[in-house]
């Protein structure tokens, strides 16, 4: 569903190549020149893979995280339809950790042990999971922003100078854009019903706008890390110019649900042919990654415990396979 | 909290349609082969994306160095006459 603003939030690295990898080092920067993509076994230098690492198990753990707040409404889906697209779109997320994930182990780390991260508190994922899904319209609210801001993050990420990131970035757009789609229609379907259901589609907009315009991380100039990722070609664009985009692109759709973004300054400029808009909460930002959301401890709760609930499982599949393999040996 | 051991990786190839080759998408953890297909197929075929999958242990795939790949190549790169291109064939001659 989502990556960005967090590369910027995890540690430093710093790219200081030795003498002796100096010429390698020379060769990987001319190859990023060229716009050649880069391999998992190519020599590439150790800060640019720890960067990497480090975004894309951030990715993948957002993915992970980020099929609980829709989980929660499968049960309560108002129709079979809503239900069965719902579950196919939970079940992409999965997919779609599970396709990051194996890009991360190309880099020469264990999924365990990004997993382990995650169950630990060590690692972040994406703060807007952070947030409660109160109401069905908020599962209308998700697909159409959260997913359309992680859209527009992730398109640029498809060519990413690191291949099987870059792959991966490509499966999952294609994807995406179902979610978003299907978020707009409940949108729609809402915004067209009853006086109360257009309230609730209002309610989800208003809660959910802000923590999705701050998807796209901190602004340019608290951004520490971008530079190097915009020099590297994981990053294309960056935090304050996708969401400019963003709010470009979503403020005629709410127009056209005749919903209003809660943002009094959100106007207009026939001058700069952009949307201008209001002060972002950074506190508020901040505090949720920090880990002091809404939701951040029952998040990670739920991970625990599904990874703890899930151990017997794998001990005895793997105690299976290794029972099975003599036998289909002797056979 | 301990972690089990981790299954092991297997790489996935998948023939999109007959007529076409398999090609590298990706890895999934599995117990043995019959439950990496089982996982293929879930992580990367949820729209219909193959026909025909494979699967085979990551530790078992030998794979060239790209750090000795101008060394590794470099018996083909001199050799120019092996592209059709090589030849100069009068304009009025057809069908060559």
């Amino acid at each position: 569903m989502y990556t960005q603003g967090l590369d910027s939030l995890g540690k430093d690295c710093l790219p200081t190549p030795s003498a002796a990898t100096a010429a390698l080092s020379t060769h990987f920067e001319s190859r990023i020149e060229r716009d050649e993509k880069i391999e998992p076994k190519d020599w590439m230098p150790d800060a640019y893979r720890q960067t990497l690492v480090r975004q894309i198990s951030q990715h993948a753990h957002s993915e992970i995280v980020g099929m609980l707040p829709e989980g929660n409404w499968i049960s309560r889906a108002p129709t079979l339809r809503r239900k069965a697209v719902l579950i196919a779109k939970v079940q992409d997320e999965g997919g779609h950790g599970m396709y990051l994930y194996s890009a991360a182990e190309t880099l020469g780390v264990a999924r365990d042990e990004l997993v382990e991260q995650l169950l630990a508190g060590a690692a972040k994922y994406s703060s807007i999971f952070n947030y409660p899904t109160l109401t069905w319209a908020d599962i209308g609210a998700i697909g159409w922003l959260v997913d359309g801001a992680a859209i527009m993050n992730q398109i640029p990420i498809c060519r990413c100078s690191y291949g099987p990131y870059a792959r991966a970035m490509v499966r999952i757009c294609r994807e995406e854009s179902f979610h978003q789609r299907q978020g707009f229609e409940i949108m729609l379907t809402l915004a067209r019903g009853s006086a109360a259901q257009r309230a609730m589609a209002q309610d989800a907009l208003n809660r959910w706008w802000w923590p999705s315009v701050m998807m796209f991380g901190p602004s340019d100039a608290d951004s520490k890390h971008t530079a190097q990722s915009m020099r590297w070609k994981i990053k294309r664009f960056t935090n304050d110019e996708l969401r400019q985009h963003f709010i470009d692109v979503t403020a005629p759709q709410a127009d056209f649900l005749q919903l209003k973004i809660p943002d009094p300054e959100l106007c207009w400029d026939a001058k700069t042919l952009h949307y201008r808009f209001g002060e972002i909460d950074w506190n508020e930002f901040h505090r949720v990654v920090r880990g002091h959301g809404p939701c951040n401890r029952e998040r990670l709760e739920a991970r625990r415990s599904a990874h703890e609930e899930g151990r017997w499982v794998r001990e005895a599949a793997l105690a299976y396979a290794d029972k099975q393999r003599p036998r289909a040996a002797a056979a | 909290m301990t972690t089990s051991p981790d299954w092991p990786l297997f790489e996935v190839f998948i023939r999109s349609r007959s007529g076409l080759e398999h090609k590298h998408v990706g890895s999934v953890h599995a117990v043995d082969a019959r439950m990496a297909l089982e996982h293929a197929r879930d992580v990367y075929t949820r729209r219909l994306e193959g026909v025909s999958i494979w699967v085979v242990r990551s530790s078992a795939i030998a794979a060239s160095d790209p750090l000795e790949a101008d060394a590794f190549f470099e018996p083909a790169r001199d050799k120019v006459y092996r592209h059709p291109t090589f030849y100069a064939i009068p304009e009025e001659v057809k069908n060559l």
